[in-house]
């Protein structure tokens, strides 16, 4: 071989025996860091120090933080985490740079304000976030009823919640159902009805695919949570009048007039226990249930994919 | 006389288009396509939003970048390379040289400007599937952005007319860098007492303030431009350039060029 | 009326950023040439040549003094365009083709737009660049950039033009070829300043010369005056080893090596040496000039700046 060739030789092979030892040590490192060091930390967390450094860029460094704030949701979902600390910063972070993301007002009242590992548990700053939003957006309905929604679902505050959906509803251009849920608030706070209709507005009205699918989970598990209450009723009733316990589903219905099996949304029937419990087949497929699940149950630690 | 500047401009376009610096057209279209194209996999709302405001940064960035290291080699690099020389013994004055090259690197911009903009409203489509009125608020952005341009290929001739190359790369993204910021200069200067308040006062006027430029962030979200602001930019870019212009010129007129 | 009328322009620089020095470049220079002539304005490197000629173009400011250019101020804008100027070294924007610089310079020195593109022919045919015009500068070599540089500091027929160091890096085709320019300018009657410390060009074209060092002017006038008092010398080589006793009367350094005889003699000498080996039927290999009158001049003349230099240090 020619002089040259020998180097191009040698230097070829340092090249790739270097290439893939590198990456293997990195790949070493990786696992050495533990996975909360590299989410846990929100380098900037100051809206004023991006704006600087940004060169007035703000509104792409909206789009970036807001991606964040949606895969690190997401991710931790998936994953069933029970902390989303860095998702009000980093949904605030997103405002504060573009006041006019409405989008991220949304998903701060779907993902904040429940309780872990459904969301952040951060009822109070969702209410913080989405009245940042209303300053910044006054001719956005919308808003208005997100900040009414976390009133009444996690914070059970009946009167802020109508109060809020009146306001909204002055709004030119508002949807009609915003002075419907303010009478409904006084009314049926607390019914299955209400809540109902609020997770079928966010559904209908949501562009955002996260919320709107967990907004169909509140649905199917309401629906559940209602069919589950009616039937536990007629165990009720049916006790009362005979003073037993029905024998069986079937007699229960029967007494009831039901014809035909009640079947949840997944078309699984009900059951009754010996004890006159009403259960869903598979509580797994409906988080967010409250009603029909067996004792001691405990939510699975990993969901299915939504 | 304007012959001479209409000749220099001239060539000093034709240098930029030879020099491949229009190759940059390339890079920022795979940059946008492929950001449109991954930008769907995100929420559907806000597509259009992250088109728009990674568009108009991207054609803000490369424009500054290209007018920043065409304009600094402009006047150093003809004087290292003596092509100067044989300009400057001709009827041609000193002063109208770097008219000249100013309008040169303007119009180059002004093209590459065209051509990116093509390039966003391309990709707008391709997430939108239609245009709507509002978008045409996007030329008014380009417009705040070309004339930012014209602020920094001033500034990056004033620098050239006595600065070496890297040191005018330097001082010119520096001052962009701080133009960025001017606000916050003059809200330090108000806040200030005595002389670092007549300092910061004179510097927050000295330096090109393009806070009022960016509008990127509210046109996408379809906002109105008020047509006074158009008219204050247009007026400010304008005074401004002059003034690095001139001060070029200044300069100029008195180097030797050993 | 002189074409050009240097009256007293110098050039003092500062050098260094904290204490400054003053660097003189130029001392005061008094010079004029006449309408028509050719000058040569001879000097080693750093004497002091592209300063003057810079000052001249008005690339740089002077110290002190002033000129005229045919006939107006050095400084007025008019006098540019009946000049040319060769810068040394020259490059040119390498993205353009030869065909379009000369355009460019065209449009630049005013050459009205109908008659520029037939200038710009013309040009490119009398530098012999008519067969490359359309390729890119970037592709030229050496001597081709130089007539390049010498077409478009002629292109606008100028009265006078300046030529800094034209032959400098050029292969002895290319020095002759831009002599053989040179040459033609003269004859058209147009006035050429060009500076350069090649001897023998200056010896070939010039009327007169300027011989500056340390940026002073030591010494001007026509070839003929100033070599008249000094002779250079020659050196004779003839076949075999005899050296006839006539060519030692004159007093030559002679060597014998192998079977030649080399003598140094004196120019005037020439003819004696010639005739001598004539008689002793020798064979005459060669006569090659070692050193040639203005070269004695010239060194002369800088030997006794030298010593001036340092009696006054």
């Amino acid at each position: 071989m020619t002089p040259r060739g020998k180097v191009s030789s040698i230097a070829g092979a340092v090249l790739v025996v270097s290439l893939a030892a590198s990456s293997l040590a990195l790949h070493r490192t990786d696992q050495l860091r533990p996975q909360a060091t590299l989410d846990e930390v929100l380098f900037v967390s100051s809206p004023k120090v991006i704006k600087r450094a940004d060169l007035g860029f703000d509104g792409l460094m909206a789009c970036i933080y807001w991606t964040r704030a949606v895969q690190y949701f997401g991710f931790r979902h998936h994953n069933f985490a029970t902390s989303y600390n860095l998702l009000a910063p980093l949904l605030e972070l997103t405002v504060h740079l573009d006041p006019k993301m409405v989008v991220a007002y949304e998903f701060g009242t779907s993902f904040l304000a429940p309780e872990p590992p459904h969301g952040a548990g951060q009822p109070q700053a969702a209410v913080d976030l989405v009245n940042y939003g209303i300053q910044n957006n006054p001719g956005n309905w919308r808003l208005y009823y997100d900040l009414g929604f976390v009133y009444y679902m996690q914070l059970h505050d009946y009167p802020h919640a109508a109060e809020t959906f009146e306001k909204g509803s002055h709004i030119p251009g508002a949807h009609p159902f915003l002075k419907v849920l303010a009478a409904q608030m006084a009314q049926h706070a607390g019914e299955y009805q209400t809540a109902r209709m609020l997770w079928s507005a966010t559904y209908e009205t949501t562009q955002d695919k996260q919320i709107k699918d967990n907004a169909l989970q509140h649905l199917r598990a309401l629906r559940v949570d209602e069919d589950v209450d009616r039937l536990q009723q007629a165990v009720t009733r049916f006790g009362e009048r005979t003073g037993r316990l029905p024998g069986s589903f079937a007699e229960l219905l029967a007494a009831e007039g039901i014809s035909g099996l009640p079947a949840d949304p997944d078309g699984h029937a009900y059951r009754m226990t010996p004890e006159g419990r009403i259960l869903v087949r598979n509580p797994d497929d409906f988080p967010f249930l409250t009603k029909g699940v067996p004792p001691g149950y405990k939510p699975p630690t990993k969901y299915r994919q939504m | 006389m304007a012959n001479s500047i209409a000749h220099i401009a001239s060539n000093t376009f034709r240098e930029a288009v030879r020099d491949r610096v229009l190759y940059n057209l390339i890079a920022f279209a795979l940059l946008l396509s492929g950001a449109a194209i991954l930008v769907g996999q995100i929420s559907i709302e806000i597509e259009k939003l992250v088109v728009i405001n990674l568009g108009l940064t991207a054609v803000s960035l490369f424009g500054v970048v290209i007018a920043i290291f065409i304009g600094i080699g402009l006047v150093s690099k003809e004087i290292e390379k003596r092509t100067l020389y044989t300009v400057l013994s001709r009827p041609v004055r000193r002063w109208q040289f770097i008219v000249g090259k100013f309008f040169g690197l303007a119009g180059t911009l002004v093209v590459n400007t065209f051509f990116m903009a093509i390039g966003v409203f391309a990709a707008l489509f391709y997430v939108s599937h239609k245009f709507v009125r509002a978008d045409a608020l996007i030329f008014v952005a380009l417009y705040f952005i070309v004339l930012e341009f014209l602020i920094v290929c001033a500034l990056a001739l004033l620098f050239s007319s006595f600065s070496s190359p890297l040191l005018s790369a330097v001082f010119a993204f520096s001052l962009f860098v701080i133009g960025s910021f001017a606000d916050d200069l003059r809200n330090f200067a108000a806040m200030a007492h005595g002389f670092s308040r007549w300092l910061a006062t004179g510097a927050a006027y000295l330096v090109p303030n393009f806070s009022a430029f960016n509008v990127i962030t509210s046109i996408a979200h379809e906002q109105p431009v008020a047509g006074q602001l158009i008219l204050q930019n247009t007026i400010y870019a304008i005074f401004y350039a002059a003034m690095a212009l001139s001060g070029a010129v200044l300069i100029f007129e008195r180097r030797d060029l050993k | 009326m002189p074409a050009i009328e240097i009256l007293g322009l110098e050039k003092t620089y500062t050098v260094g950023f904290w204490r400054k020095l003053p660097k003189r470049a130029l001392h005061p220079l008094r010079l004029s040439v006449e309408d028509g002539e050719v000058f040569g304005f001879l000097g080693p490197n750093g004497a002091g040549k592209t300063t003057t000629l810079k000052l001249l173009m008005g690339l740089v400011f002077p110290t002190g003094g002033s000129a005229r250019i045919l006939g107006r101020e050095w400084t007025d804008p008019a006098v540019r365009a009946q000049i040319g100027f060769l810068p040394e070294q020259p490059y040119f924007y390498d993205y353009l083709t030869a065909h379009e610089l000369l355009e460019y310079y065209a449009q630049l020195s005013q050459v009205p737009a109908k008659e520029r593109r037939q200038r710009v022919e013309k040009t490119l045919h009398k530098v012999g660049l008519r067969e490359v015009q359309g390729m890119q500068l970037r592709k030229f070599s050496k001597g081709m950039l130089q007539r390049v540089g010498i077409a478009q500091a002629i292109l606008h027929e100028p009265k006078l033009v300046f030529f800094d160091e034209p032959m400098s890096g050029l292969d002895p085709i290319g020095r002759r070829e831009v002599r053989d320019l040179m040459e033609q300018l003269k004859h058209e009657g147009k006035t050429v300043f060009f500076s350069t410390h090649i001897l023998p060009d200056a010896e070939a074209l010039c009327d007169r010369v300027g011989i500056i060092y340390k940026g002073e002017l030591r010494g001007v006038g026509a070839i003929e005056d100033l070599t008249s008092r000094v002779q250079g010398k020659v050196e004779v080589i003839w076949q075999g080893t005899q050296v006839p006793p006539s060519i030692k009367a004159l007093g030559a350094e002679c060597k014998a090596g192998g079977d030649q005889v080399r003598a140094i003699v004196s120019e005037n000498q020439q003819d004696a040496v010639i005739d001598a080996l004539r008689r002793e039927r020798l064979r005459l290999i060669s006569i090659t000039p070692v050193r040639t009158s203005l070269e004695t001049y010239f060194v002369e003349q800088l030997r006794r700046a030298e010593t001036t230099a340092g009696t006054v240090a």
